[in-house]
């Protein structure tokens, strides 16, 4: 639905060129600097940007990206902040941009009017981690009045009947968590990236949408593996990104450089 | 339609519930859902569960008549003519908690779940699943904020006792909420093994309807015991509310009673006009937490904020969608009080009842003033009114020393 996106996508698709999603913690270390953040992230190879609204109380988020969210919520960070760095952005560049966060925040400001605001902002998409497609109605019907996507979950949990809910109100694509587990989790037995590469390709056919896997994709090696041949059409990095944020200690520019370093490396690898 | 007592398909009572969660927990849930379909009115279930229910928690539990206590509060004898005291108290463990754990981990069980987890605040359904889960054989792991853990350390040692782990949680506020986050974290990860009992009539469907059914109970045999005792139904029923699974427990028997009034008791902390209280539907708005649409104490932003409540088991957020629903259709009213009149009220009843009420419960009991106006305000008079004592204060007997003064406790 999105202009941005389906181009993205079947630019990529048409050049072999899997997609890199890229996320990071708006406000952390301060809503200005992920500004500058997120604009290296693009310059460094990131084609997708996963702007994430901190919230008090992220329960599917491992440690890592919970102590970042406290931190930026300390330094200004919110779904309003997040929305205004999507506009900033917009001004000079043409890349996707996801507004990624929690349901509080948009049941408290209204569900239309946080679409409102997304799609004033030209933001292109959102994807709210505890709405299931059963619920917000009204963000659906007022995302899809706006040309505003609204990107499914989809897990190893997901049964058949689970695709079947996610098919009705998606656009845009589809992110698939590899593991069954909070953001940054550890790997448990197997090979759940190989798995999710296969899980993907299921999916793609199922909703005809493209999909890109997420949670645990830290290098090169392990986005290969996510990949697998030709499953998935892209891959997420995120924890990653937020501890060379969190390394840096502050320090804008050491984040910057850190986190598009992190990009860098997996793009180079692919 | 959907009404307080019977929520829609999808969970909804009126505008509130639902099931707000990551699309891992969702096949889950579905999967709780078939069971409390489907397992839970059977008679597999409801068998063992009533022979629990009597042998183990030793239900039914008394309803007992307070007349030192109605002096005080009606010392001219026109306003109050009753006050009895539903006695959970007296349930093993020390509180209602135990009919809600005993219940889940029975259903656990019966759908093969082979590890139990869940969250406390004050500690009482941490032991309450402790001793369940030691009963049945199962494993279990116990979620609590590292500030519960200071200040109910009697409940953290009888957890260890019973052979549970209490896993301390740091962050946030580090108290019930955060304690919470951490359980719906353990299990997005463990959720093929792992059975998480939700402690309170709140989380996404179909906790809160699961909880109140084995909550229910509370109502129905107070009902039925004042109408032994009396021969007529009460003018109101009080119950405090975190939460919310007492007072819902208590309110499910008399909803269609329309005659009765419902009053909730929050937590006012240190008055409602500070940011220091935990009094959700009193002072709140509508936003989604930990799985439910209802009301949630949050900023512009949507952020929560930390609640504050001298009483471990009341200091939350947030609270169950059908105590919502009720405030909504007027059904309940919803009252607060604050962290110093529950101090004063633990030691009134104590001294004029012989009974140690819990912190949370005295919340109920320091309301009683303002509910006799409320009724008044309706044109009632004499009224007879049932507290639920939904639990008892041995846990909090570190903090009413401290607080109160050496001369109030004798010497």
């Amino acid at each position: 639905m999105s202009p941005r996106i389906d181009r993205l996508f079947a630019a990529a698709r048409a050049s072999h060129r899997p997609v890199l999603v890229a996320y990071l913690c708006v406000g952390d270390p301060s809503v200005e600097a992920s500004i500058t953040i997120a604009r290296a992230l693009l310059d460094a190879g990131a084609d997708l940007l996963e702007l994430g609204a901190p919230f008090s109380d992220p329960t599917a988020d491992g440690p890592v990206i919970a102590r970042a969210s406290a931190r930026a919520i300390e330094r200004g960070g919110s779904m309003r902040a997040a929305i205004r760095v999507g506009a900033e952005l917009r001004k000079t560049s043409e890349a996707p941009l996801v507004l990624f966060g929690y349901a509080n925040p948009v049941v408290v400001a209204g569900e239309r009017a946080t679409v409102a605001r997304v799609a004033d902002a030209g933001i292109d998409a959102m994807l709210v981690v505890d709405l299931p497609p059963e619920e917000g109605a009204e963000l659906r019907a007022e995302a899809r009045a706006r040309g505003v996507d609204v990107v499914p979950l989809l897990t190893p949990t997901s049964s058949a009947a689970r695709l079947e809910a996610a098919r009705a109100g998606a656009s845009g694509f589809v992110y698939y968590v590899s593991v069954t587990g909070v953001t940054g989790a550890l790997r448990q037995g197997g090979d759940p990236l190989a798995d999710a590469a296969k899980a993907a390709a299921k999916v793609r056919e199922a909703l005809s949408l493209p999909v890109v896997v997420g949670f645990g994709i830290d290098d090169g090696a392990q986005a290969e593996r996510a990949l697998g041949d030709g499953g998935a059409d892209g891959v997420v990095v995120g924890s990653a990104i937020v501890k060379a944020i969190e390394a840096a200690d502050g320090d804008v520019a050491l984040a910057a450089k850190g986190a598009a370093a992190v990009v860098s490396a997996i793009r180079g690898g692919l | 339609m959907s009404s307080a007592q019977t929520p829609t398909e999808r969970g909804y009572f009126g505008p509130f519930g639902g099931r707000f969660v990551a699309e891992t927990l969702v096949p889950a849930l579905e999967e709780l859902e078939r069971a409390y379909r489907e397992i839970v009115p059977s008679d597999a279930f409801q068998r063992p569960l009533r022979a629990l229910l009597a042998d183990y928690v030793g239900r039914p539990t008394p309803l007992s008549s307070g007349e030192r206590l109605r002096a005080e509060l009606d010392p001219g004898g026109e306003r109050l003519a009753a006050l009895f005291y539903k006695r959970e108290d007296l349930c093993h463990t020390g509180a209602h908690k135990i009919n809600n754990a005993l219940g889940q981990v029975l259903l656990a069980k019966m759908m093969g779940k082979t590890r139990i987890i869940a969250e406390t605040g004050a500690g009482q359904h941490g032991v309450a699943t402790a001793s369940a889960c030691a009963a049945f054989g199962l494993p279990c792991e116990v979620y609590m904020g590292e500030l519960d853990v200071a200040r109910q350390a009697p409940n953290v040692a009888r957890m260890k006792m019973l052979g549970a782990k209490v896993v301390p949680v740091t962050s946030g506020s580090r108290t019930l909420k955060d304690a919470m986050n951490e359980a719906m974290r353990d299990w997005v990860t463990n959720v093929a093994t792992t059975y998480y009992c939700v402690g309170s009539a709140a989380g996404p469907h179909p906790y809160p309807s699961l909880v109140r059914d084995l909550q229910r109970v509370i109502g129905d045999e107070a009902r039925a015991q004042l109408l032994a005792k009396t021969g007529k139904l009460p003018d109101a029923v009080v119950a405090c509310v975190g939460g919310g699974s007492n007072a819902i427990g208590i309110f499910a028997g008399f909803l269609d009673d329309a005659e009765v009034a419902l009053f909730g008791v929050e937590a006012g902390g240190l008055g409602i006009d500070t940011d220091k209280h935990a009094a959700t539907l009193t002072k709140g708005r509508v936003g989604v937490l930990h799985g439910a649409k209802s009301y949630v104490l949050c900023d512009d932003d949507g952020q929560i904020v930390e609640p504050h409540s001298i009483s471990a088991g009341l200091d939350y957020p947030g609270v169950g969608p059908e105590h919502a629903e009720l405030k909504r259709t007027g059904r309940a009213t919803y009252l607060t009080a604050t962290d110093d009149e529950a101090l004063a009220a633990v030691k009134s009843v104590a001294e004029r009842e012989g009974i140690l009420l819990a912190l949370e419960t005295a919340h109920a009991v320091a309301a009683l003033p303002r509910v006799l106006d409320a009724l008044e305000a309706r044109g009632g008079k004499r009224a007879t009114i049932v507290v639920n004592f939904s639990g008892r204060g041995d846990k909090d007997l570190a903090t009413l020393m401290r607080r109160l003064e050496p001369s109030e406790v004798g010497s």
